[in-house]
């Protein structure tokens, strides 16, 4: 009922939107002839102003084309917003979508225009190998072209309580680097009268898909998914298995907390209550303005049985931007994408998006940048999320993840472990729970792309 | 007696009724045709390809054992939110009836609740149980209580049946109140010097006397527990932990906002409906016979 309610809802929004913007069209904007381009995003403030601060920037650089950057609500929201727009034929010209709508976004065939193929169409110069591998991967297609612009991105990294390891007798400089080194550090911590040692925002994310990306370990057949719509989970391998029933067990002596799904946790870092948190390297800016504590920032640990020639590169989270197609679209809308497309790729941009915002430097020459302007001297621990995304060369396991409606598949495993640190299945019960019904997912999702 | 009201033109009938009719086809049967169509296709996001499935969708939902545990919550929340919302509603509406000091304060006060719009009165509960930031939750856990909603099914589901009946209690006390109200002061006065104590009175007299209203809020209860709950659970729980607190009208959005499976989404939406009409049409049938209409 609310579906069909929010769908009419949206075409609605849709079409008084077309409206007003036709009545606008004969001001000022016409006389100068300038293509307007709507752009969708789904970035709540302070991230959201920041990113149609850049807009601005750009259409203040100009004079053709004139940005719209609005806000469409959460990620999901803005993902729901597209499509409904799409299917009333309204498509925005870019919508900002989150690293898990990928496989959606690249099985709509012609409801998207890749990016390789708008910057050829428009003879602009792009390089996707300017880009950080884990990122270009992440939106690349299987013959490896880069299907839409990384923007946002962000890792999963630890934050750590420096006071609460002093108070532990822990070296507040040398934060737990392995699994075993972890749970020594989270037995010291409660003897030390911490509530909550450890916990993590993103339990999915986290603990499953980075959790085999820094393995070389699978979370699904097929690549992750890469190879093909036909791709199965995998997480009942022995690392997915020892790790979560790790976790079980901890959570049963009081060394880690479940602190919820998605993002909920990440109040429990800043506050004081945990002394470490496996989160979004996103949250160092929340940290920075709430925590009145010593922190310090660290890649994820590790199990050295499980990775016997160390830990490879984590894999990214965050948004993309995508073209979207629409029978009006004319040239000139494409041609002033990729001018906007061509400015967002430039280092400078994407240097000042990583300081000002926290995310990753999605180029390797933003990255530069960054450290030439002496950033991570003056704010230490900044670097580790671009450093954990490169330390290694991707591997097949280390690219991300192409699984169709994988925000369902992540609420899956999430439903699977509560069940799980409830104590009402283990670790191995709730993988194979979680495989059955996150192939059922995969196969619908294939039924309903094939062709 | 019936009177029957008459136009010159033959047209203007119509007229009036256009707007009443635009809106419901607009509103109710245009969406409601979109869903049983799409209920019998299989389609991707972006509706590109679609595909004629006949009941494929239905059996799928059907046979899903979490849909049927979903349903058992359902039944769980929707009656426990009734009967606690009009319980509540129904006491405290009985006492602020009765000569008390300050009764207009109690009234005005016990309505506020209404003005509140469900998300915001669950972040408000959150900010009472949450464990780690809640006051009351961390009161409990203070005391030694391992009160934690995130991850015992029993607890959230106690937590959200208490919000979303609290939100409804207010609804449920003006009307009942107004019924109070309605009842004639000589007919009360009449069995008392007849010797009935005040629990005689109310069971002969006021919950006879009260039988419309508590009818027709028996069916605005039963409504608002499947359908306008969405907002509590949403920002409350989610539906977790577990499905612990998953209802249908939850797992109609999470289905086809979230995971973008309109097919199956709509199939649901179709049986929701099929079950709100069986429910309705059996509360008319059944349960107002007893009711008297004086």
């Amino acid at each position: 009922m609310l579906t069909r309610r929010k769908l009419a809802l949206l075409t609605g929004a849709a079409a008084t939107s077309a409206l007003l913007f036709a009545a606008a069209l004969p001001g000022p904007a016409l006389a100068q002839q300038k293509t307007v381009i709507d752009f969708w995003h789904g970035l709540p403030q302070p991230l959201g102003g920041q990113l149609e601060q850049i807009a601005k920037d750009f259409n203040d650089s100009q004079q053709a084309v004139q940005v719209n950057a609005s806000y469409k609500g959460s990620y999901p929201e803005t993902m729901q917003a597209a499509i409904a727009a799409f299917r009333a034929g309204n498509a925005p010209h870019i919508v900002q979508m989150f690293e898990v709508g990928t496989a959606t976004m690249m099985a709509a065939g012609p409801a998207v225009k890749p990016v390789y193929q708008l910057m050829q169409e428009t003879g602009a110069s792009f390089d996707a190998d300017a880009y950080i591998p884990a990122v270009k991967g992440y939106y690349s297609s299987k013959d490896g072209k880069m299907m839409a612009l990384p923007f946002n991105s962000s890792s999963t990294i630890m934050f750590y309580n420096k006071d609460a390891f002093q108070k532990a007798g822990l070296d507040p400089n040398k934060p737990p680097a392995t699994w075993p080194e972890m749970i020594e550090a989270t037995k010291k911590l409660k003897a030390s009268g911490s509530t909550c040692p450890l916990t993590t925002a993103w339990p999915v994310w986290a603990q499953f898909e980075q959790l085999g990306a820094i393995h070389n370990t699978p979370f699904a057949s097929q690549a992750n998914g890469f190879g093909g719509l036909n791709a199965e989970l995998k997480i009942d391998a022995p690392l997915y298995v020892k790790h979560v029933q790790t976790l079980i067990d901890m959570q049963k002596d009081g060394l880690f907390k479940y602190g919820g799904r998605d993002n909920k946790p990440d109040a429990l870092f800043p506050s004081g209550e945990c002394a470490m948190i496996h989160a979004s390297s996103g949250l160092r800016s929340r940290i920075l303005k709430e925590a009145t504590f010593a922190w310090g920032a660290a890649p994820l640990p590790y199990w050295p049985e499980f990775a016997k020639d160390g830990p490879k590169n984590s894999i990214i989270g965050g948004a993309a931007f995508w073209v979207m197609t629409s029978p009006k679209r004319t040239p000139a809308e494409y041609k002033a994408v990729s001018q906007f497309f061509t400015y967002l790729a430039r280092p400078e941009v994407d240097a000042k998006w990583h300081m000002d915002t926290g995310y990753v430097p999605v180029t390797m020459k933003g990255f530069e940048l960054a450290k030439a302007q002496g950033y991570y001297e003056k704010n230490p621990g900044a670097d580790v999320p671009a450093a954990q995304l490169t330390r290694t060369p991707t591997t097949e396991n280390s690219m991300g993840l192409r699984l169709g409606n994988l925000p369902e598949i992540r609420n899956i495993i999430q439903e699977e472990l509560e069940k799980a640190f409830q104590g009402q299945q283990d670790a191995k019960q709730a993988l194979d729970a979680s495989i059955k019904r996150g192939n059922t997912v995969l196969r619908n999702f294939e039924r309903a792309n094939k062709g | 007696m019936q009177r029957r009201v008459t136009f010159d033109n033959r047209l203007l009938p119509y007229l009036l009724l256009a707007p009443q009719v635009a809106v419901t086809l607009v509103f109710f049967i245009w969406p409601a045709a979109n869903a049983i169509w799409q209920s019998v296709h299989l389609q991707d996001a972006f509706g590109i390809r679609s595909e004629f499935v006949w009941f494929e969708n239905f059996t799928n939902v059907l046979g899903d054992p979490n849909y049927l545990d979903t349903l058992k919550v359902t039944v769980v929340f929707s009656l426990a939110v009734t009967v606690l919302a009009m319980g509540l509603a129904l006491l405290l509406a009985v006492l602020a009836d009765s000569k008390i000091k300050g009764a207009r304060a109690y009234k005005t006060l016990l309505i506020w609740p209404y003005a509140l719009a469900p998300a915001v009165a669950a972040v408000l509960w959150m900010f009472i149980f949450n464990p780690d930031i809640g006051s009351f939750g961390r009161a409990l856990r203070a005391l030694g209580y391992d009160w934690d909603y995130r991850l015992n099914g029993g607890q959230a589901l106690t937590m959200v049946i208490m919000a979303a009946s609290w939100k409804q209690v207010s609804y449920n006390f003006i009307f009942f109140l107004a019924g109070l109200q309605a009842i004639p002061r000589s007919v009360m006065e009449a069995a008392s010097i007849d010797g009935a104590g005040p629990v005689r009175r109310f069971w002969t007299i006021t919950f006879p006397l009260l039988s419309p209203t508590t009818f027709f809020l028996l069916v605005v209860d039963m409504v608002y527990a499947f359908f306008e709950t969405f907002g509590t659970i949403h920002a409350l729980t989610q539906g977790g932990p577990g499905k612990a607190t998953e209802t249908l009208i939850f797992r109609v959005y999470q289905d086809g906002v979230v995971n973008n499976d309109l097919g199956g989404s709509s199939a649901q939406s179709v049986i929701l409906m099929v079950i709100v009409i069986a429910l309705t049409a059996v509360q008319f049938r059944f349960v107002e016979r007893k009711v008297h209409y004086s």
